[in-house]
């Protein structure tokens, strides 16, 4: 069952980023993000400096950009779904290279695309500097509801489970013949899946049975000592408040 | 007084299979017993009425003096350490340090004790250098060796194990096995290996159809082909039980 790759995220390193404490990092993304939604398209000084403020954060946590922009592939839906708003867009027009785009096309575009970007660096940032597992305790830490952040703890202890349990059954299928060419097979498939979320369904009953054994109560433990010094929080929000300081000196 | 007591034990799944029609044993504080029996003899549902995880339908079962009661549960699953058949049912946590730390924590340790209870129980299974790793990410005779430590965390008063040799390589399966021997707990093992029954148990308990149908001597029950083959048993081929 290899190497998870929803572990290549995280970038292990010991920087100022990486050791300030999960809930810190948490916080501080999400306001972050607010600011950087909150900031009219208008005002392209001030995403200048966003993008700038998180380029200081990089060089802290010693992200090297490439590494960086190569994470943020997951943004390209947004990227296409931008580009066709200028061309298919309304209202007064403009030629630009003898195409002729829609000019209030051209700002929602711009709009989609700076704030995705903004987030989704952030975001990309927030998980090279953080381990899955921290993420999930800083959010247990943030009181988000308890049932969320063991969905999500289980999801990470079991994808590599399902997915080894997917391809055995994809050997166990081709083994004895079988192979999906066209829309006829896909019925063999969809028996498949259903027999994958049953055998699921009843790992989960099992794991819950295993955890009431060691006297699970509905509440997952919190055992690390995660508190943050005022100096950590601090340091954490002091991005969302520089984007802030922006935000109100472009006014 | 005995690690454990059960007494005219019988249950019903819901769907109406009756799987034990009466069951009665007793374990000193001390003993390997070894709980042998074929496919579908009861001996997985006999198990998981020890935590209480099932409740009798009829009969008691007593855990070092303790009923288990609905009221009594906390203090049975701290005393009755599971290790279930597939580990990976049995860890379920992102690294190994926290689901050793699991149980313990729910009994309330935390800190500098906590850390204590934890490396003590990995290191009595020799996996202490994993105890950072993601439990997926080990072979699976290191995960049946940190599903063990999870339950030594929490200082059971018996060890069960649901067939703790299966699907090990006969390396990992001896090393288990000396881990076994090495703790100073009760111990009661599902095992369909009859060689690593006599190995580890002076004492074997045959379940069969729902009742114990013979109690002895390991090497005693073993010897007794006519035994073995009434209740569907039976040695490896070139198997003769070394003598004593
Ligand atoms: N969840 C269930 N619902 C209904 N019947 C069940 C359930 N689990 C087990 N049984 C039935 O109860 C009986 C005893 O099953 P059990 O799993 O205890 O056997 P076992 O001795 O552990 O067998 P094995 O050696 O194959 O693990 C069997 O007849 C089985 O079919
Ligand atoms: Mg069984």
């Amino acid at each position: 069952m290899g190497a998870g790759h929803h572990h290549q995220l995280h970038l292990p390193g010991d920087s100022v980023v990486h050791r300030l404490p999960p809930q810190c990092k948490l916080l501080a993304v999400f306001a972050f993000a607010l600011v950087v939604v909150a900031t009219p398209r208008e005002r392209l000084w001030a995403f200048a400096c966003y993008a700038l403020l998180l380029a200081g954060v990089a060089a802290a946590a010693r992200v090297p950009p490439g590494r960086l922009l190569r994470r943020m592939v997951i943004e390209v839906p947004f990227v296409l779904f931008a580009v066709f708003i200028p061309i298919v867009g309304l209202g007064e027009r403009i030629s630009v290279l003898g195409l002729s785009l829609s000019l209030p096309g051209l700002w929602a575009a711009w709009n989609i695309l700076a704030k995705a970007t903004l987030g989704v660096a952030a975001s990309v940032l927030l998980t090279a500097t953080t381990e899955p597992r921290a993420i999930l305790l800083g959010a247990q830490r943030l009181r988000l509801p308890s049932l969320l952040v063991q969905i999500a703890m289980f999801m990470l202890r079991y994808l590599d489970v399902i997915v080894g349990e997917m391809r055995r059954m994809r050997v166990a299928r081709e083994s004895r013949g079988f192979e999906a060419r066209d829309l006829r097979h896909a019925p063999v498939l969809a028996r498949s899946a259903g027999a994958l979320f049953i055998r699921s369904y009843e790992r989960g009953e099992r794991v819950h049975l295993a955890m009431l054994s060691r006297g699970y109560t509905g509440r997952m433990p919190v055992v690390d000592d995660l508190a943050a010094s005022a100096r950590q929080w601090g340091l954490a929000l002091a991005l969302p408040a520089l984007a802030l300081a922006v935000w109100g000196l472009t006014w | 007084m005995n690690s454990l007591e059960v007494r005219r034990l019988a249950y019903a799944y819901p769907d109406g299979t009756q799987a034990l029609f009466g069951v009665d044993l007793s374990i000193r504080r001390g003993e390997r017993v070894a709980l042998l029996g074929p496919n579908g003899a009861g001996k997985t549902t006999l198990v998981l009425h020890l935590n209480g995880i099932l409740t009798a339908g009829h009969g008691t079962v007593t855990v070092a003096g303790t009923p288990v009661r609905k009221d009594t549960l906390k203090e049975v699953r701290q005393r009755v350490g599971l290790v279930f058949q597939d580990p990976d049912d049995q860890l379920f946590m992102p690294t190994v340090r926290d689901d050793v730390a699991f149980g313990p924590a729910n009994a309330g340790l935390r800190g500098a004790e906590l850390d204590r209870v934890v490396e003590d129980a990995l290191a009595r299974v020799g996996m202490l250098e994993l105890a950072d790793r993601p439990p997926h990410h080990l072979s699976f005779g290191q995960r049946r060796r940190v599903a063990v430590a999870t339950v030594l965390a929490m200082a059971p008063e018996i060890l069960v194990l649901d067939e703790p040799s299966s699907n090990l390589d006969p390396a990992a399966r001896r090393e288990l096995a000396e881990i076994l021997r090495s703790l100073d707990v009760t111990v009661l093992m599902v095992t369909h290996d009859l060689p690593y029954a006599l190995e580890l148990c002076e004492r074997a308990l045959i379940l069969s159809g729902g009742v114990i149908a013979a109690d002895g001597p390991t090497r005693k029950l073993l010897a007794d082909a006519d035994l073995l083959a009434r209740h569907r048993l039976e040695l490896p081929y070139g198997f003769a039980i070394p003598d004593a």
